[in-house]
């Protein structure tokens, strides 16, 4: 571990200091303190900006198991065989050499009266003020038959890495003409035309390689994100592969057997050859952990996404319960300037502006035809309000979705650069 | 230059002398020289082939970057696939300032920044489109939609403080480091293309809906900020 021991002695000081005087650089023992838990978007970007912007004044680490991050983003891409499992892990080295102090270790605690960060690893680590970008776990018993055990025999790839190469890995082995299941999650998840996104990029994997497979996608929602893009791009790139069953046909009443490969819906028993099941989420763990969920969620303040129920703990991206942004890694990169310019401020008194969000989300349906979906937010005294928004028209020349492809890949890039330096 | 344009820039002429001066449709003739300046790279008339740039017959009414055969620059055909499309607006747009309307285009031409000259050279032009007809009625000559940008706005003195923390918005898709992976460069433009590009698409004069909604909801200090910002950045 990288934790320097003089932070441990330090912290009972600092910790007075910055109650008496919350404005002020905490006491004479050293910088104030950011802990961050969670090395993606949300936290990766709310760490390099607060180090970045602060040239110094603030003691910024960040706590996140992983040594390799695999974006969420994109990781459909690479199960249609767009990207290499390479071209979506990004390393912390960037965050390291920005001034942010990187332990690889899990977050097992938050000890809010002494302010401080348990770790798995043993020992803890003292903060000021503590953002938590845990991203999504899993609602336990949402999918009947399913549960983390049962993620080797049925995928729920939605967290990306190695769910996602055994993910195309069981679709690589499919036998020709077999099925590919989906169950996809009820409202709200992570990335809302994820599941559909996905469901193009198997089609287009199958029609290379196996072009009489079939898809079923079994859906507790009557509606979906893009739906009327994804429906129009199915039936022109892929016709009689997909059949999607919405909760008007019993999508929702579900269960599965991952040790005889079956798939109930409605009933209606299938055998199936992969089955992805992307169960109901909630906030990821610590967040509950630290007391400042309310149900699956964290409720924040949409003017700095501080908690409602701890003035020092923040919480951004898919685990917050903010308002109208969807959960995504755009809004994730987002809420974390908003967030590091409120924390920066609190902490050594620079300037404060107002807070603006904003996210658009790129989708690939097929080679070249991408679509998006965007808007623009701003903080109200009850949630983060939308402003504005646009989304991609159905019939649109393919030189108009190409163009939209092509910008996705420049926000790829963007972003990532954005988030890990 | 072909005959049927010689007779063409005679008849305009008459016009010209009889309703144009009113209406402000610019000269041919004054046009054919400051054409002088764009020749170099644009060919025009009979058997006008791409070069440097490709050749300007039948420009009206086309969509920007729809030649097949010419390779354009992406910014030009990001532009084109979002929907401009070249009509007298648009061309003395673009003409004004080609980086502010098309970030990246390869057309390495500082623009035409008096006004007449844009017109008198879209007049010019003009007699090279066969679709639609040279006729007064028709386009280009109705009336363009003034892109100019009021003075004050221009003259305006950015934040790079308040420029720096909006910026970060810009920042999720366009690389500080000034890198271009589908996503133009905006780091180090000068602060009136910065400003004139955030307008455009803030008055929905330049396509791109991401854009429109980020710049629909910024300021004109919000914008001077960020150019300010940006202007300074090191690539």
């Amino acid at each position: 571990m990288t934790l320097n021991r003089r932070k441990f002695i330090g912290s009972t000081a600092a910790v007075a200091a910055v109650l008496s005087a919350p404005m002020v650089k905490a006491g004479g023992h050293g910088k104030p303190r950011v802990v961050v838990v969670g090395g993606g978007a949300g936290g990766a970007t709310a760490a390099r900006y607060i180090a970045k912007d602060s040239k110094g004044e603030i003691d910024v680490t960040l706590i996140e198991p992983t040594r390799m991050y695999y974006t969420c983003f994109f990781s459909n891409l690479y199960l249609g065989g767009f990207k290499e499992i390479s071209d979506i892990g990004h390393t912390y080295g960037g965050l390291a050499a920005g001034g942010v102090n990187v332990v690889h270790d899990w977050a097992v605690g938050v000890d809010r009266d002494a302010k401080t960060v348990a770790l798995a690893g043993g020992g803890s680590v003292p903060y000021d003020k503590l953002i938590l970008s845990p991203g999504i776990d899993f609602v336990d018993g949402a999918v009947e038959g399913w549960d983390l055990s049962a993620q080797n025999a049925m995928p729920h790839a939605y967290k990306a890495g190695s769910q996602s190469e055994l993910l195309k890995a069981q679709l690589k082995a499919m036998p020709q003409g077999g099925t590919f299941a989906m169950v996809a999650p009820p409202n709200p998840y992570r990335c809302p035309p994820g599941p559909y996104e996905r469901v193009s990029m198997v089609a287009h994997f199958l029609k290379q390689n196996n072009p009489t497979a079939k898809i079923i996608v079994a859906d507790p929602k009557e509606k979906f994100s893009k739906m009327a893009l994804f429906q129009e791009g199915w039936n022109n790139h892929y016709a009689g592969m997909v059949d999607w069953v919405g909760s008007d046909f019993g999508g929702g009443e579900v269960s599965v057997d991952p040790g005889a490969m079956t798939l109930t819906i409605d009933g209606e028993v299938t055998n199936v050859d992969v089955c992805n099941v992307i169960p109901a989420m909630k906030a990821g763990r610590i967040a509950e952990l630290a007391g400042v969920t309310d149900g699956n969620w964290a409720p924040v303040n949409a003017a700095d996404m501080s908690t409602k129920a701890d003035a020092d703990i923040y919480v951004l991206g898919d685990a917050s319960q903010q308002g109208d942004m969807p959960k995504s890694g755009f809004s994730a990169n987002s809420q974390a300037k908003v967030c590091a310019n409120a924390v920066r401020g609190a902490l050594t008194g620079s300037k404060v502006f107002p807070a603006k969000f904003s996210n658009t989300c790129w989708s690939l349906i097929a080679p070249n035809d991408g679509v998006k979906v965007g808007a623009t937010y701003e903080a109200t005294q009850e949630k983060i309000a939308k402003v504005d928004g646009f989304i991609s028209a159905t019939g649109e020349t393919s030189d108009v979705r190409k163009a939209t492809y092509e910008e996705s890949e420049g926000w790829y890039t963007g972003i990532t650069t954005d988030m890990m330096g | 230059m072909a005959r049927r344009n010689i007779l063409s820039i005679l008849l305009s002429a008459v016009v010209l002398c009889t309703a144009a001066a009113a209406d402000d449709f610019g000269d041919p003739e004054a046009g054919e020289k400051v054409y002088k300046q764009c020749k170099s790279c644009h060919q025009l008339g009979e058997g006008a082939k791409h070069r440097i740039g490709p050749h300007l017959n039948g420009i009206f009414g086309r969509q920007a970057a729809s030649h097949e055969g010419f390779r354009y620059s992406k910014a030009l055909v990001r532009v084109g696939a979002g929907g401009l499309e070249w009509h007298a607006d648009t061309l003395d747009t673009f003409l004004e300032n080609p980086r502010a309307m098309a970030s990246g285009t390869r057309m390495s031409f500082k623009g035409l920044k008096d006004a007449e000259d844009r017109l008198n050279v879209i007049a010019y032009l003009r007699q090279f489109s066969d679709n639609p007809a040279d006729i007064p009625e028709a386009d280009p000559t109705a009336t363009a939609t003034d892109h100019n940008l009021d003075p004050a706005i221009l003259a305006l003195k950015g934040d790079p403080e308040y420029g720096a923390y909006l910026s970060s918005e810009c920042t999720t898709c366009h690389q500080a480091t000034g890198g271009d992976d589908g996503i133009p460069s905006i780091v180090l433009w000068p602060e009136e293309d910065f400003v004139i590009a955030m307008h455009a698409y803030k008055n929905k004069d330049r396509p791109n809906p991401v854009m429109q909604m980020m710049a629909g909801r910024l300021n004109a200090e919000e914008i001077a900020a960020l150019a300010a910002y940006f202007a300074t950045l090191e690539e």
